[in-house]
């Protein structure tokens, strides 16, 4: 077990180890619906709260359940229901509350469920050896730093519009080599804390 | 042992335990409740809440159009709906005008049912029934066109000429979803416990099930009438130009027009490619017998010698034929390419533009 401050974890994990940009995980949803920002910015909330609900789910799970029974095999399976789980609740009360959003959202709203992130940052957390309140900063800034970088990419993907790309690079492909360059660019940050 | 054991417990266990928050928030999050559904003031309905105002709708026995089965893209469910109906969705929004979005106009497929509910429909609709029909009689009457006659049994029809019904496909091999699409009404309004419909192969979800599928003696469901687009009472002569299976509700208004003894002067524009597409055509020559009717099929494609009538495209026809169309209506149905070059080849000709009727598919 590490011993950092919650908070600097979080910190962390927004700008140097982002989920994007160091781990390259979600990546899926990323790509398709980057294409505008409030879309962006809505489905980085979305993600933002499934990562923190689930991942402090699947701490309880991971330390009061699997560890004491020794059924470690278990984890990813038992991982991913908790994670269906509240994905189909949350898409229930965003049905009944934020019907806009949901609809916004469409496809990718139960896509959420194999965004490989919110397995990722769960993972992470058992071979990190995380404790509950690093866990909880850990899952909070994993989600804002994908809804940051979720954005930011709809931001500059909505100003591509505005420019010639070759025909070829159009859509997908430049997205990935910007994707590529901002990386680099958090890159920058890592090596300031150590979080692992 | 031990652990097996253990592993099919603790899995069960969380299963359940997922599964059992999930069915107690659908009994509260996902329950809307009963709401009433109020329909232009007079019609109340307590219906339950939770689904799209269309599926809500067809449940009370109100059939409104859609071609899409509810995803939104066909534009033909649309609804006023004056309370109760929640923000516009941007999935709504590309098929509405600025007009409509101002005066509350919804696709009642993407508007969900979760209060209570006032809106507007149409009294016309509240004659729409959903109808449990039998395939009679299948005719193929190009390599493409098959023309297809129901039967009603008990049940009874009754539709102005022009307008059409929509069939349902249901899912068959190869496809898993139930749809309903739009065909015109190609049989006489008296003819009232059957139907008859053209309905040409395109390869989509629904004329492969026509094509495909379907058979003589078979059971289908259809619902309707719909559509604004119907024969006129009037006395100045009439343009009718049509193309494809778009001859359908023309000879349904020929058809009534000669059953009432109408001698409007009428031009029947035809757009095909070859002689071989043209089909019908020795019940057009009964009408041209009958009415003061004539047929002036337009082939785009023919080159054999043996074709003595018009060529080119259907416009350019209607430019040769008509002098001065102030005092005409013109019924028009076929692709919307299509009506919109006769339109404009129309309006030039002075044909006053509330007396054109059309119908795109």
């Amino acid at each position: 077990m590490i011993q950092v401050h919650p908070f600097i974890i979080f910190i962390a994990s927004i700008f140097t180890s982002n989920m994007i940009f160091s781990n390259f995980l979600g990546m899926c949803s990323f790509i398709a619906v980057s294409k505008e920002i409030p879309t962006a910015l809505g489905l980085g909330i979305a993600v933002t709260m499934v990562l923190s609900a689930t991942t402090v789910l699947n701490y309880l799970v991971y330390w009061y359940i699997i560890m004491p029974l020794g059924l470690e095999y278990l984890m990813y399976i038992l991982f991913i229901l908790v994670i269906a789980a509240f994905v189909q609740l949350l898409e229930m009360t965003m049905d009944r509350y934020l019907p806009t959003l949901y609809y916004a959202l469409g496809i990718f709203l139960p896509l959420i469920t194999v965004n490989c992130a919110i397995l990722g940052v769960s993972l992470f957390m058992v071979t990190r050896q995380y404790n509950f309140f690093q866990t909880f900063g850990f899952a909070v800034g994993s989600g804002i730093g994908w809804a940051l970088a979720i954005t930011a990419m709809a931001g500059i993907r909505s100003k591509l519009n505005e420019n010639s790309i070759p025909e070829g690079l159009r859509g997908v492909p430049i997205t990935l080599i910007i994707t590529g360059i901002m990386a680099l660019a958090f890159i920058g940050f890592s090596g300031m804390v150590q979080i692992q | 042992m031990d652990t097996i054991i253990m592993t099919i417990v603790i899995f069960s266990g969380i299963s359940g335990v997922l599964a059992a928050i999930l069915t107690i928030s659908d009994r509260t999050i996902g329950n809307y409740g009963e709401v009433t559904l109020t329909i232009n003031e007079d019609k109340i309905y307590t219906v339950k809440g939770g689904s799209s105002l269309l599926d809500t709708l067809r449940n009370e026995q109100i059939f409104i159009p859609s071609a899409c089965g509810g995803k939104g893209t066909c534009g033909y469910c649309k609804v006023v709906v004056l309370e109760g109906g929640g923000p516009v969705l941007a999935t709504e929004k590309p098929l509405l005008t600025k007009e409509e979005l101002e005066n509350n106009t919804r696709l009642s497929c993407q508007c969900k049912v979760k209060q209570n509910i006032k809106a507007k429909i149409p009294e016309e609709l509240f004659n729409v029934k959903e109808y449990a029909v039998i395939v009679e009689k299948m005719e193929q009457l190009t390599p493409t066109i098959k023309k297809l006659r129901f039967n009603l049994g008990e049940e009874e029809i009754s539709f102005k000429p022009g307008q059409y019904v929509q069939l349902k496909a249901p899912a068959y091999e190869g496809n898993d979803e139930e749809v309903y699409r739009a065909y015109s009404l190609a049989s006489s309004v008296n003819d009232k416990h059957a139907i008859e419909l053209l309905i040409g192969f395109t390869g989509g979800i629904a004329t492969t099930y026509v094509h495909q599928h379907l058979k003589e003696g078979d059971m289908a469901y259809i619902n309707g009438p719909y559509g604004e687009f119907y024969y006129h009472e009037d006395d100045g002569p009439i343009i009718f130009a049509g193309a494809g299976t778009g001859m359908a509700p023309i000879i349904s208004i020929l058809q009534y027009m000669a059953d009432n003894n109408i001698m409007r002067e009428a031009l029947f524009f035809f757009g095909a490619r070859t002689m071989n597409d043209l089909f019908l055509v020795d019940k057009i020559k009964g009408f041209e017998e009958k009415l003061n009717l004539r047929f002036i099929p337009t082939l785009s494609r023919e080159e054999s010698p043996e074709w003595k009538g018009e060529k080119g495209r259907v416009p350019n026809a209607i430019d040769k034929y008509i002098e001065n169309g102030e005092n005409y209506s013109a019924y028009l149905c076929g692709s919307p390419a299509m009506i919109d070059s006769i339109v404009e080849a129309l309006v030039k000709k002075n044909v006053p533009a509330d007396k054109i009727y059309f119908d795109k598919f």
